[in-house]
């Protein structure tokens, strides 16, 4: 394993390395993957670098604990807008996840549908790519269009771009309170219609959940609502009147749900212990209970729903293979994309783990891979 | 501002580009009469112009991939266009170029309520977005001050944003998928109605690449309900420092204004003189925006009063109806035209860390000094995306040089302090050279890679965004030189 203490010490690693490297920030992804290549880690490069609360601004290096840059932004009364949440619960590795991971995969919770994905709050990026050079785009201003976007390009691009050594993103305040409106009992296709009307509405909706196992064995749809004390109390109640007609929504302040929520409902509780696999799939909104029917309807599997119905979280412990490529499929012909988060081996190491793409886009990507990685060394099979 | 010389090679053969262009496009699509061309010799950065050899108006993706075909073949650059609002030079012709124009394409393809989207083509301009949706409660949020003009092409391949992103984002934040034209003429599908992308986000790099990677002649785009309401409040200080403190001041309260518009005096009695918004004469002014429920506003706007009355305005008023918000946002948005009214002016948009402003206005008031020409201010000041209009008098042999050099080192500035060139406006030509100030030669080399990536033969809009030097051997291969 190499593990660089600095940014000058990564690129060189990188610069001398013989053959694929398998960049790994916390580790706590485990995909399942059979690790190819030397192991290069990035957890030496730590510290908040500059933390401007007045601006909601903060850089930090890449191999930073998430845990410790919420710890910095708790302090000051902020937060990461875009929520992320480990997934230790789910690949059942333990670790610290760090920043450089979060954006390398793009990770976003709830809020997502609110204020945007980790892509969309990161300003800028510093990285090592396959040659070896350190390379830099973006800045730590909110607006910034000078030249290419390629911080955008490099967020989610899991390492197979180059090797990110320092973020810089936008925060924000935390809200005052937080408040809820809990619907249970609905149907997949009733509830991702209610979570539409509540995204419609003009009551700023910071998370729009459906988990058909519910909490308690009943589907339970929670939209949440956050700000000033008095503005919740307000929009909580009209967003339950808006909903009346999918029964009556209880009204909740209590921030459970959603610290759950985090690694949210039934699902985390559910899903342990090896031998899982899990999918993440985007589609549509609208899309996704007709396709959660058909799925669900031939494979055993626990699911819920983020963003409103345009996330999918899928779970199975069993006839993973012949689910995975039904997924596939299915979302290849509506439009989206369902990604392998984690999955035993023999699942892990047979298919892609990203949704394949059209021929003509996958020969973009790979063209832009071989740009930046022309060795193709980093995290090679990662993307694709 | 040099441009590259036009290949004679290329303007020798135009009578057979002309002929080949009338075979894929109705007859009126096609102009190449140079009196017509010249409708298409600049864009609002009127200091340089050039008539391109011809000029496209296609209707549908079909001629866009069978024009950029043709182009391709024959070697010939292509020039994109919108509405040609751009104030960086990002839609000057060279004479040598085809300029491809989508201001024909303007149809709603889609709406689609329930799962909060749009898709229109790409020559639709930025306001009519809203205008197809807000009889239902809807509207698509990045609002540039252009937004009655300029296209949503436009908007994506500069990333445009407006005075209402300091909530909502900018383009390349509500921008969920394109239908775009490669160099070679073939139609991709990148993004859709989905979140994010399950690859390499290539979305996010064509948004904001200025033209140079393809025509997009259709967008997906977020939509959003409208808030209940929306009030202004105008704040005026006694020193720009102190106007600076308050912005700093109400964004780390959580307030999360709409927007938080910033003026300086020079712009303030522009616009006054023009708008006559009965603003009072001061050093700085604040517009701040707020959001919600009538309570929430009053809740939002009760805050935001008691931190800026601990930095002592010289005026708060808060707007008591539509009216009289009306009236607070007229000399903001009439802010350029007033400009425009007294003199010839050049319009940055440099992006500073909001810790920043008090000392970055101050060093331009002393630069603006030395280079004997007034700057005013007026930007936004919730992200730190600063406006400095530089006056000058186009007339005046040598002013437009000297506007120039101060403005490059304003810039130099906003990247000294941690900032960058340009927030919203983009590159273009305008700040092409200057783009060795913010990046080392290797971090314009990566760039340059990609658009090897998907023009490999640099014919898209080549002579933009990269200095002329570092992009020359590019330019200069087979296809594009072989005409
Ligand atoms: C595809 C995917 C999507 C996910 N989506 C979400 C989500 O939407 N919401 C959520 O809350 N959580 C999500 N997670 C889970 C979790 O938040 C991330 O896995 C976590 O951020 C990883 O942090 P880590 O430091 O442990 O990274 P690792 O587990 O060490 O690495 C994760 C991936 O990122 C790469 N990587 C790590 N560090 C760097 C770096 N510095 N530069 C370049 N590449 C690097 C690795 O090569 C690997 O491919 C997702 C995970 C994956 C794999
Ligand atoms: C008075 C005024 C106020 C302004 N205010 C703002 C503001 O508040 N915020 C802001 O961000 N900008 C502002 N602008 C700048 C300008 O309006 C924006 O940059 C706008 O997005 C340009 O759109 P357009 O359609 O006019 O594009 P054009 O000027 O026609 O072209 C701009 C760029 O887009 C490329 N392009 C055009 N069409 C396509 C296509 N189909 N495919 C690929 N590339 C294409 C061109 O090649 C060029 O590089 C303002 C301009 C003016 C004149």
């Amino acid at each position: 394993m190499l593990t660089p203490k600095d940014e000058r010490d990564l690129a060189q690693a990188v610069a001398d390395a013989k053959g694929p490297l398998w960049v790994q920030g916390g580790g706590t992804r485990a995909s399942g993957r059979t690790p190819q290549g030397e192991v290069l880690s990035v957890a030496g490069l730590t510290g908040i670098t500059l933390y401007e609360p007045g601006a909601l601004t903060m850089v930090a290096q890449a191999g930073t604990p998430l845990a410790e840059i919420e710890a910095a932004l708790e302090a000051e009364g902020q937060m990461l807008p875009f929520e992320p949440y480990s997934l230790g619960g789910v690949t059942g590795v333990s670790g610290d996840t760090t920043i450089g991971g979060v954006f390398a995969t793009n990770a976003s919770g709830a809020r997502r549908v609110q204020v945007g994905a980790a892509r969309d709050l990161l300003l800028g990026v510093r990285f090592v790519d396959g040659r070896g050079e350190v390379l830099r785009n973006g800045g730590r201003v909110m607006k910034n269009v000078t030249g290419y976007d390629l911080v955008k390009l490099l967020a989610g691009s899991r390492g197979a771009l180059g090797v990110l050594t320092e973020v810089a993103f936008k925060v924000l305040p935390k809200p005052e309170a937080v408040g809820h409106v809990t619907l249970t009992g609905l149907t997949d296709a009733e509830a991702v219609q209610a979570m539409a009307a509540a995204m419609g509405s003009p009551f700023d909706v910071s998370g729009a959940v459906h988990a058909p196992a519910g909490i308690e064995e009943e589907p339970t749809t929670l939209l949440r609502v956050e700000g000033f004390a008095d503005s919740v109390t307000y929009r909580t109640e009209r967003l339950r009147d808006l909903l009346s007609r999918f029964g009556a929504g209880q009204i909740g302040t209590s921030v459970e749900p959603w610290q759950a929520g985090r690694a949210l409902s039934a699902f985390s509780q559910t899903v342990r212990g090896p031998g899982g696999a899990t999918w993440f799939v985007s589609v549509k909104p609208g899309d996704a209970p007709a396709l959660m029917a058909r799925i669900a309807g031939a494979h055993d599997c626990l699911y819920d729903y983020d963003w409103a119905g345009g996330r999918i979280r899928i779970h199975a412990m069993a006839d993973q293979r012949a689910l995975h490529d039904a997924l596939r499929a299915e979302v290849a012909a509506i439009g989206g994309h369902a990604t392998l988060i984690h999955a035993p081996s023999d699942l892990a190491d047979a298919v892609p783990l990203t949704q394949p793409e059209p021929a003509p886009l996958a020969a973009l990507s790979e063209r832009l891979r071989a740009q930046f990685d022309p060795r193709g060394i980093l995290n090679p099979g990662v993307m694709g | 501002m040099d441009m590259p010389q036009p290949n004679p090679a290329i303007v020798s053969r135009k009578a057979e580009l002309v002929e080949r262009l009338h075979r894929v496009l109705p007859d009126r699509a096609v102009i190449s009469d140079p009196m017509e061309t010249r409708a298409y010799e600049c864009d609002a950065l009127t200091a340089y112009a050039c008539p391109p050899l011809v000029a496209v108006l296609p209707a549908t993706t079909e001629e866009v991939a069978g024009v950029l075909r043709i182009c391709h073949d024959m070697g010939v650059p292509v020039v994109p266009r919108g509405s040609g609002t751009s104030l960086a030079g990002g839609a000057l012709p060279t004479a040598d170029c085809v300029v491809l124009g989508v201001s024909r394409m303007t149809e709603v393809l889609e709406t689609d309520y329930d799962n909060r989207f749009i898709r229109v083509q790409t020559g639709r301009t930025n306001l009519s977005v809203t205008g197809a949706i807000e009889g239902d409660g809807f509207f698509y949020a990045p609002d540039p001050s252009s937004q009655l003009a300029c296209a949503i092409a436009g908007n994506i391949a500069m990333n445009s944003g407006g005075a209402h992103c300091l909530k909502y984002g900018v383009t390349t934040n509500n921008l969920l998928g394109v239908r775009m034209v490669t160099m070679q003429g073939e139609v991709l599908d990148i993004g859709g109605a989905h979140l994010d992308a399950g690859g390499l986000d290539l979305l996010g790099v064509i948004c904001g690449s200025e033209g140079q990677l393809g025509v997009v002649t259709e967008a997906t785009l977020r939509i959003l309900p409208k808030p209940e309401g929306a009030r202004p409040v105008l704040i005026g200080f006694d020193s720009n420092e102190v106007a600076g403190a308050c912005v700093s001041d109400i964004i780390r309260a959580g307030v999360l204004p709409v927007a938080i518009e910033f003026m300086d005096r020079p712009c303030i009695e522009a616009c006054e003189a023009f708008a006559k918004a009965g603003y009072p004469m001061c050093e700085a002014l604040l517009i701040v925006e707020v959001e919600g429920s009538p309570q929430e506003i009053a809740h939002q706007l009760r805050l935001i009063g008691d931190i800026a009355r601990r930095h002592n305005p010289v005026e708060l008023r808060e707007a008591a109806d539509a009216d009289e918000a009306g009236r607070i946002w007229l000399g903001r948005k009439s802010a350029f035209g007033a400009m425009g009214q007294i003199n010839d002016y050049m319009c940055l948009d440099g992006t500073i860390p909001v810790s920043q402003l008090p000392l970055v206005l101050r060093r331009i008031g002393e630069l603006s000094g030395e280079y004997g020409l007034r700057v005013a201010n007026v930007f936004h000041a919730g992200d730190g995306n600063m406006h400095p209009l530089i006056l000058f008098d186009a007339n005046t042999p040598g002013q437009l040089e000297t506007c120039e050099a101060l403005g490059a080192e304003i810039l130099k500035l906003c990247v000294e302090v941690g900032g960058c060139l340009t927030g919203e406006h983009g590159v273009g030509i305008e700040k092409r050279d200057l783009m060795t100030v913010q990046y080392s030669p290797a971090d314009l080399e990566a760039q340059m890679r990609v658009k090897d990536v998907f023009d490999p033969d640099w014919l898209l809009n080549p002579a933009k965004v990269f200095p002329l030097g570092a992009s020359e051997a590019r330019r200069q291969t087979p296809r594009a030189s072989a005409a």
